[in-house]
């Protein structure tokens, strides 16, 4: 059987699972990215109890592999009496695993916000929040987004995994499609194909451009 | 069937589980050795002055990064058989993750390259030293301190990416879990048991790394945060 055979008959299905894919990609980013916004600035608390908080959340995601999380999360939450959809899930295990290496990227980011902007906005007599909030969250991103971009591609590798909690996604598809026609290069061939122009020509071009619009916010565009 | 935590079932899985961490802990340690040297591979890909070998080493190294390792697993498993040769699934397993990492480790070990001065070359040009004396007595002592914590969280990186091994038949920690617990209709012991394990092994290892890479950037006279 030809290539294009091949692709003429199971070019669809691949084509669905492709979308799953994106879907969660998309669900995913937006919860790890708001996780990490939320325990990274809980890991830079005055307060004990909140930073101790953050701290262990982020070492037992860092700690444990996104795989058992995954697992853990569909196939034994249930004995506790909550039952999640295999989408919910895969973007929950997806999010609450990247969210923990996410926080440790906007820690970092914050930390290097040069220390006079916060001494002029201490100087200005700016509350807390509105400190936090006005002037030094806006300066993080041109900091965070360049490692931000490279964990954002392994979370769209990493959403592979979500096909062995039964998610329909590319990767379920593929290995579907392999075992029925034993046409093994042609399915994970295609499947290897489709994700790497998915980061190349999709996902890495985007978050360029989300770095060089965020440096132009804070005045730095055109470096 | 009981639905809480049940410490007998734990007890009684334990053992097994412990025989298939040791397995894990092997998958590691062999993944992660073919990853040093395949990475060596790609440095010198990277550093040969044919342009040629320049941009087909860097799309190669491009395209297996950005791939998912689970489907790479799946290809050199289910494809190498079509053209016969038939692996057991240890070997496509340490194939694949000696392939996967030896790129991200070919990235550490140019960026450790690049980290020692230029200058040192350039002195050593002038004490005409020969490349091969000046990368083995000049260059690689220096870049190899830069490297090590980027090799060592690696070493981490592919201790936590073997359970992907269990979903090609390798009898590993995360595969005796999965065969525990549907062998006893019960996988809240097995797959704690598995996350708990992994906490006590990569923890610790993350934290040495960090102190070793404290201890090098010191060593290197270069301020900790």
């Amino acid at each position: 059987m030809s290539y294009i055979e091949f692709l003429s008959e199971h070019g669809a299905t691949l084509l669905l699972g492709t979308v799953m894919t994106l879907k969660v990609l998309v669900c995913s980013i937006i919860l790890y990215v708001i996780i990490s916004m939320i325990f990274g600035l809980m890991r830079l608390s005055k307060n004990s109890i909140i930073q101790a908080t953050a701290t262990i959340y982020i070492e037992f995601f860092r700690g444990t592999s996104l795989l058992v999380q995954l697992f853990w999360v569909y196939y034994v939450l249930p004995f506790f009496g909550i039952s999640l959809e295999a989408f919910t899930a895969g973007v929950v295990a997806l999010g609450l695993n990247f969210g923990a290496y996410g926080a440790e990227i906007v820690r970092g980011g914050v930390l290097a916000v040069p220390k006079g902007q916060w001494e002029a906005a201490f100087a200005l007599n700016f509350s807390p929040s509105k400190r936090m909030k006005n002037i030094i969250i806006p300066q993080i991103f041109p900091i965070i987004l360049p490692p931000a971009a490279n964990l954002t591609v392994e979370l769209l590798k990493a959403t592979a995994l979500v096909a062995l909690v039964t998610v329909v996604d590319l990767t379920f598809e593929a290995r579907q499609i392999n075992s029925i026609t034993w046409l093994s290069v042609q399915c994970f061939g295609t499947a290897l194909l489709i994700y790497y122009f998915i980061s190349r020509f999709l996902l890495v071009p985007f978050l360029r451009w989300l770095e060089v619009l965020a440096a132009r916010k804070v005045g730095k565009g055109g470096a | 069937m009981e639905m809480g935590w049940r410490w007998d079932f734990a007890y009684e899985i334990l053992p097994q589980m412990l025989l298939a961490t040791f397995n894990t802990i092997v998958a590691a340690g062999v993944g992660y050795t073919i990853a040093l040297v395949v990475g060596l591979f790609f440095l010198l890909g990277q550093r040969t002055p044919s342009k040629i070998i320049n941009v087909i080493n860097r799309e190669i190294v491009e395209f297996v990064r950005s791939t998912p390792l689970l489907i790479q697993l799946f290809f050199v498993y289910f494809v190498l058989p079509q053209f016969g040769i038939t692996l057991s699934a240890w070997v496509c397993g340490m194939i694949t993750i000696g392939l996967h990492f030896g790129t991200y480790l070919s990235e550490v070990y140019r960026g450790a390259l690049e980290g020692v001065s230029k200058t040192q070359w350039e002195a050593c040009r002038a004490l005409n030293f020969s490349t091969i004396y000046t990368y083995r007595r000049i260059v690689l002592p220096q870049a190899f301190p830069i490297a090590i914590p980027g090799m060592g969280n690696y070493l981490v990186g592919i201790f936590k990416d073997t359970p992907l091994l269990s979903t090609i038949g390798v009898a590993e920690l995360f595969h005796a879990a999965t065969a525990v617990g549907g062998y006893n209709y019960r996988y809240l012991e097995p797959y704690t048991m598995v996350g708990i394990i992994f906490l006590i092994l990569s923890v610790p290892a993350a934290m040495g790394i960090r102190k070793l890479e404290k201890k090098v950037n010191s060593a290197q006279g270069k301020i900790n945060q």
